[in-house]
């Protein structure tokens, strides 16, 4: 996994609540059997004016003038911000995939689904909590200023604004430490394969039909 | 010891271990595995040299892109195709247990776990799609989980995660005549919203809820992560045991018997604590209709479509706006004038046999509507159909002109050829009514399945209770 230290990145405002992963990474792109190549098709139909297929060059299709991301001052966006309830819906972690194959690193929002949360986590993509009168405040403050940076530092578990100023933010200890490391969930609970099997043998024991 | 949580004590029979921050590791015990989310947890595997921990956990199907009709000429769409071949191969490989496309028990994975009894009260139960909640209603910890998650469990039988806040909900009283368990799901989520169960693991309890049937109370739980709950779940009873009887994968003899003493636990305490409980009177709820692009955005079939401009609230406003522009409507208008062009009976949340003769009961000895382009039964799995079939159903069904298909998720999702095209406008018992997500530029409208029966008869919205 990639790791996340700091982040100085130029922010996309998407003014919406409850943007589902659906709206995120429509249901056609899910037929790949590959963890890459989702970032052309991340919000495909409202980026596009016409039907994205897997497969299509996205390079020759018409974009929405009037979708965020395709405005010009937004291009090259690494952060992204948003309302409550970010990534709600299935639990395709083709939204991840596709969210950072587009090239964010980070998400602020009032509020993430739950599975969704955890998928941006297992993929080097931080997602941020913030209250709903900071998250008004940022995006007024990108609205009124083109080029607008935020620089998020995952040590100190903060959002640190242009001018000045300081947004605290969450993050469970162990997450934490996986991102900043890059590390590896798998490997890291193969360390306890005993305490695995030993577990299991008591459930065996406990609950035999389960084993049958 | 004190109380216990249903929830509580799902969770910790299971913990392994514990870090200093609560991230624990937790054992999975049934492991379902579908075509679309574990092709790059099969590959992730592989790349690194790991065989699955405990192969006999596992249970595969495909179900979102198998196509719902002419199934013996295969799979026309090649990437679709290609996908489900992968399942197929990997399978094969490893040895797992998978129903294919030609077996009779093939069908939804939420409905297949259950049905084959390989879903059993006390189990954590796992699937790389967020339905997995509906599990919960055996008295079982499931949840969906994303596809790094699945190579994690299928590498160590395990999952990391945090123990989840407790809410219950809590129904009293007798649903109405034509009320179901369906409409009760959605008056739950039009009450919470969306993410009223963020964070959170939701009992469903109180005497509604223990007279339901198993089939009533999956469409219920399924319904948990429309309310932003991973898990939903229902305390075991006679219900519950009676339905799991004589199932394949469920235990036999002695084993049964001492599974059943066991399973009879798996209730919460008298004076447990919940970090949140909502109560809900049964006897105030209406059949639901959404009308929006969230299934918080639903009403009673006897009222109206809302008026953005009478919400104060800015960010919700817009987002009402926003849904009426895409679901072409107009704020006032009764949802008993909406007319329909296409009518779904299917998904992990309606595809049950109950739901079937539901539906079946409201349509005998009529025919759908002429602005109805297409009514379509889709069974959620080749026992369902079967089991159906055996009963009449079908015939019932396609005398009154609807389309009569091989189980699958078909268009809740229309990841298969079922679909809508755009601007149609379609009456779903399935369970999201997301911009785009029964085909791009579809609008639908999340009902039960005598309300979509109902509807595809009149070819509007109609209120079942009163037909």
């Amino acid at each position: 996994m990639n790791k996340f230290t700091v982040l100085d990145g130029l922010v996309a405002p998407l003014d919406r609540a409850n943007v589902d992963t659906d709206a995120i990474i429509p249901k056609q792109f899910l037929k790949s059997i590959k963890r890459t190549g989702f970032g052309p098709n991340l919000f495909d139909e409202w980026r596009y004016l016409d039907h994205g297929e897997p497969g299509r060059d996205n390079s020759r299709r018409p974009l929405n003038p009037d979708f965020v991301l395709n405005q010009p001052r937004y291009q090259g966006a690494q952060i992204l911000l948003t309302r409550e309830n970010f990534g709600c819906g299935s639990s395709r972690e083709h939204a991840p995939w596709a969210i950072d194959g587009y090239g964010f690193r980070a998400i602020i929002a009032v509020s993430f689904a739950d599975i969704f949360s955890n998928n941006c986590s297992k993929n080097g993509l931080l997602p941020i909590v913030l209250d709903a009168i900071s998250v008004e405040g940022l995006f007024q403050a990108v609205l009124a200023n083109p080029g607008y940076h935020l620089k998020i530092d995952l040590m100190q578990q903060q959002v640190l604004t242009p001018d000045g100023k300081v947004f605290k933010f969450e993050v469970d200890a162990f997450r934490k430490n996986c991102l900043l490391n890059g590390l590896d969930d798998i490997g890291l609970t193969l360390q306890h394969v005993n305490e695995i099997k030993v577990f299991e043998q008591a459930r065996k024991a406990q609950q035999p039909w389960l084993f049958t | 010891m004190n109380a216990q949580t249903l929830y509580d004590k799902l969770w910790s029979s299971h913990l392994v271990r514990a870090e200093v921050d609560g991230t624990a590791l937790i054992y999975i015990d049934r492991h379902l595995v579908h075509e679309v989310t574990s092709p790059q947890a099969f590959e992730g595997l592989r790349l690194a040299g790991r065989r699955p921990w405990r192969i006999g956990s596992m249970l595969a199907v495909a179900d979102h892109n198998v196509p719902t009709k002419g199934r013996a000429g295969g799979i026309d769409d090649p990437i679709s195709r290609l996908q489900v071949d992968t399942l197929d191969s990997n399978c094969d490989e490893l040895g797992i247990e998978e129903f294919k496309m030609s077996d009779v028990r093939q069908g939804i994975v939420h409905v297949i776990g259950p049905e084959q009894g390989a879903t059993l009260p006390g189990m954590t139960v796992v699937c790389g799609d967020s339905h997995t909640s509906t599990h919960g209603a055996f008295a079982a910890l499931a949840f969906g989980i994303g596809t790094s998650e699945v190579e994690h469990v299928m590498a160590t039988q395990c999952l990391l995660m945090k123990k989840a806040r407790a809410m219950q909900i809590k129904v009293e009283g007798k649903l109405g005549r034509g009320v179901t368990a369906k409409d009760l799901v959605l008056a739950i989520i039009g009450q919470i919203g969306t993410a009223g169960g963020t964070g959170y693991a939701i009992e469903f309890a109180g005497s509604t809820i223990r007279s339901l049937s198993m089939e009533g109370r999956m469409t219920i739980c399924n319904m948990a992560i429309e309310a932003g709950a991973r898990a939903g779940m229902i305390a075991v009873d006679d219900i519950t045991i009676n339905y799991l009887k004589g199932r394949p994968f469920a235990p036999k003899g002695a084993l049964w018997e001492q599974a059943v003493q066991y399973w009879r636990t798996l209730q919460s305490d008298a004076g447990a604590q919940f970090g949140k409980i909502v109560e809900i009177d049964a006897a105030t709820i209406k059949p639901q209709v959404t009308w929006g692009t969230s299934p918080e955005m639903v009403v009673a079939v006897d009222g109206k479509v809302p008026d953005p401009q009478r919400e104060r609230d800015l960010v919700k406003r817009g987002s009402m706006e926003l849904a009426l522009k895409y679901m072409g409507l107009q704020p006032d208008t009764n949802i008993a004038d909406i007319k329909i062009d296409k009518v779904f009976i299917g998904s992990c949340t309606n595809a049950r046999i109950e739901d079937l003769r539901a539906a079946a009961h409201v349509v005998q000895g009529k025919h759908i509507a002429g602005n109805v382009k297409l009514a379509m039964v889709v069974p959620g799995s080749g026992l369902v159909k079967k089991q159906a079939e055996q009963e009449g159903l079908n015939k019932i069904f396609i005398d009154a002109g609807f389309e009569w298909r091989e189980p699958g998720c078909s268009m809740c999702l229309a990841m298969n050829d079922d679909r809508l095209a755009a601007g149609e406008r379609c009456a779903s018992t399935s369970n999201r009514n997301f911009e785009g997500r029964q085909g791009q530029g579809g609008r639908t409208h999340l009902v039960s399945p005598e309300m979509a029966a109902a509807a595809a008869i009149a070819g509007h919205f109609v209120d079942v209770s009163k037909v």
